[in-house]
């Protein structure tokens, strides 16, 4: 069979896959505050309601902690849940279902029962939204043991990551930021899956390599670019996923490079980027093969701000990738 | 106690009384393995409470769901679950209900509807509710029951959990289990009044309180409400008031190796003199429905399933240590 692609948005790649996978699979639903209004998730949940109706597609009151956890009891009961929070901040309520119910059920269980279930939570960075609406929390569920964490940095990855997470028989954490949903790409028409735990080089160069998480992979592509201009041919790995790490995907690269910068739109202390660091310079690997320090372009462990000139010195983008990887290199 | 029990077959008035005093024995043949260290994690004893989970399971059939809590062994027996894989849990065993992996506060035997249980309190009301919700998707009629105690109560997600139930019309059953005291603090010291049926109100739900010492009051009460979710008129919460015999954690409230009950005296005293399983044998024998050699023979028959439960238990390996990372992510 030809493969057959056209170009398609991010959030219509997700709501594809959404789609297509409650068609083909009965004990898909979707459930979560806002799922009937484009007011909280976009298109990505359009022609749901009309095609599967209010018995899988399930508005509900904002209840984080319940909703969530009548997810985790469904999936526990046999159903493959999506639960969605369209503000990833709101999902602090519901961690209890998440981190002490749905992490540990099968693990408590003996392996007797199992949680399939996708939480996803949307960040909405910036656009003067202040610290309760921006926050990228990978890291508090990327240190849970039972949870997986997915960060799709294209719209090929939105929809091949999100069937991922639903056939998986583990919770997956799903972390989108809403400011790729835009981002157009060709996209195939069937159902396809993104491996989970796996990276992909987006570029290959030779003199050092930028690792990138959610729309910071996008980021390093343009810095890569930038960079090609003084000389530098720097290799691009989207991570994809932050819990299970491809940590050896980033070896065999360094081995090639010689330097690591990863680049990460979250808090600097215990963010993925510093487990990322922490496992690459522990390696054997490392210690043969850097010339020059691991570097971090994140966040500043401050607040998200509100005011456009504060955003402007908090938020990172290609720019800081470009500033840094010279640093490291000189 | 309910006098009239014509209405009832003697077989489920007997298996009422066999599946308290299964309850009771085994909770009962903890409490020297649990003195002597033999049995080291925390285990929450049901004593004085079976009338509960018996009365309410006895309404279920297997494809029904429960969700329980930190005391939830009565829970799992009611529903049906292994006696000798439970004990084996809560020695560690690799033979246990869930392997070694989580003992007593964590009794699971999905094969039967025991869906699970764990001690954060509150935190499987929602999965309760989920469960129920997964019936209703499914159309499969079947009905949830979530098992809580009235320090839950104090929980925010009970409230969301029974408003999102109530707004969806979920075949689940609170069952609040009232036993006056949320760990160490008595009821008067959580809740402005000892009303807690009362929160079903709002919600437009059928609500009630029983006598938690009563397992026909409980038996009645739970019929109902498995009839109001089987025919779409769910939810229900059921307040069953009821006492526990030991401590809250272990055989008594061992506080810095004094073992004393908290609680005082009197209270305890009255409570024990309504024993759900001596109340009930009490009517069974005037009603002629058993004789006291029946029941002796009942209690014969429990007590040697457990004794074959430990030693099921003790001969049985503890988890290999190698195996440590099994389980942590499904396949």
């Amino acid at each position: 069979m030809i493969k057959q692609h056209r170009k398609l948005s991010y959030s219509l790649a997700l709501n594809e896959a959404l789609y297509q996978m409650m068609a083909k699979d009965k004990s898909v639903f979707l459930i979560g505050q806002g799922v009937k209004s484009p007011w909280y998730v976009g298109n990505t949940a359009t022609g749901l309601l009309q095609k599967f109706g209010e018995a899988r597609v399930i508005d509900t009151p904002v209840s984080e902690n319940a909703i969530t956890g009548s997810a985790v009891g469904a999936a526990i009961a046999g159903m493959r849940p999506v639960v969605v929070h369209p503000r990833i901040d709101f999902m602090m309520y519901a961690s209890d279902p998440i981190i002490n119910e749905a992490a540990n059920w099968h693990y408590m269980s003996g392996g007797a029962a199992s949680v399939p279930i996708v939480i996803w939570g949307i960040i909405n960075r910036g656009g003067e939204q202040a610290a309760q609406h921006s926050q990228a929390l990978q890291a508090l569920y990327a240190h849970i043991p039972g949870l997986k964490v997915v960060m799709p940095a294209t719209p090929y990855d939105a929809k091949g990551l999100m069937i991922a997470a639903i056939k998986d028989n583990n919770p997956v954490v799903y972390i989108d930021d809403r400011s790729l949903y835009r981002d157009e790409e060709s996209v195939p028409k069937e159902i396809y899956s993104v491996p989970i735990g796996k990276g992909i080089i987006r570029k290959t160069g030779k003199d050092i390599t930028i690792v990138g998480i959610s729309y910071m992979a996008r980021e390093a592509l343009k810095a890569a670019e930038e960079l090609k201009k003084d000389g530098i041919d720097a290799e691009v790995i989207d991570m994809r996923s932050v819990k299970p790490l491809d940590i050896p995907l980033i070896l065999r690269s360094i081995k090639k490079t010689g330097r690591l910068l990863i680049a990460e739109a979250a808090w600097l202390t215990g963010s993925v980027s510093a487990t990322i660091a922490a496992e690459v310079a522990t390696s054997p690997v490392a210690w043969k093969v850097l010339k020059s320090p691991i570097a971090r372009v994140t966040l500043p462990d401050t607040p998200a701000p509100m005011s456009r000139t504060l955003e402007g010195s908090f938020y990172i983008d290609a720019k800081d990738i470009v500033a840094t990887a010279q640093k490291i290199i000189r | 106690m309910t006098s009239t029990l014509k209405q009832y077959s003697k077989e489920l008035l007997k298996n009422l009384y066999r599946t308290m005093v299964r309850i009771r024995l085994v909770e009962e043949s903890f409490v020297e393995p649990i003195l002597s260290e033999e049995i080291r994690c925390p285990v929450h004893l049901y004593t004085g409470e079976e009338a509960v989970a018996t009365g309410v399971c006895a309404n279920l059939t297997v494809r029904d769901y429960v969700f329980g809590t930190h005391r939830s062994h009565g829970h799992y027996i009611a529903k049906g679950g292994g006696m000798k894989e439970m004990v084996a849990e809560i020695y560690g065993k690799q033979t246990g209900c869930a392997k070694g992996r989580s003992g007593s506060m964590h009794v699971i035997d999905t094969k039967i509807g025991m869906m699970g249980a764990a001690p954060i309190v509150a935190g499987t009301v929602s999965l309760a509710v989920g469960a129920a919700l997964a019936s209703q998707i499914r159309k499969e009629n079947r009905v949830t029951i979530a098992f809580f105690g009235d320090g839950a109560v104090g929980e925010g997600v009970l409230h969301e959990a029974l408003n999102f139930a109530a707004i969806k019309k979920l075949p689940v059953i609170f069952v609040c289990e009232n036993n006056l005291y949320s760990t160490h603090l008595p009821i008067s010291e959580i809740r402005p009044k000892n009303n807690i049926y009362e929160i079903g109100s709002p919600y437009g739900i059928h609500y009630e309180r029983v006598d938690g010492q009563d397992v026909l009051k409980v038996y009645e009460a739970a019929k109902n409400a498995v009839a109001l979710c089987r025919d779409g008129k769910g939810p229900v919460f059921i307040e069953c008031m009821t006492y526990r015999f030991r401590g809250h954690v272990g055989p008594d409230d061992n506080v810095q190796g004094s073992h004393i009950d908290i609680r005082p005296d009197a209270e305890v005293l009255a409570w024990k003199k309504k024993d759900p399983i001596v109340m009930f044998g009490k009517v069974l024998k005037e009603e002629k429905i058993a004789s006291e050699k029946d029941l002796q023979k009942i209690q014969a028959g429990a007590a040697r399933e457990v004794k074959q439960a430990h030693i099921f238990a003790k001969k049985s390996p503890f988890p290999n240590p190698k195996d440590l990372n099994k389980y942590v992510f499904c396949k």
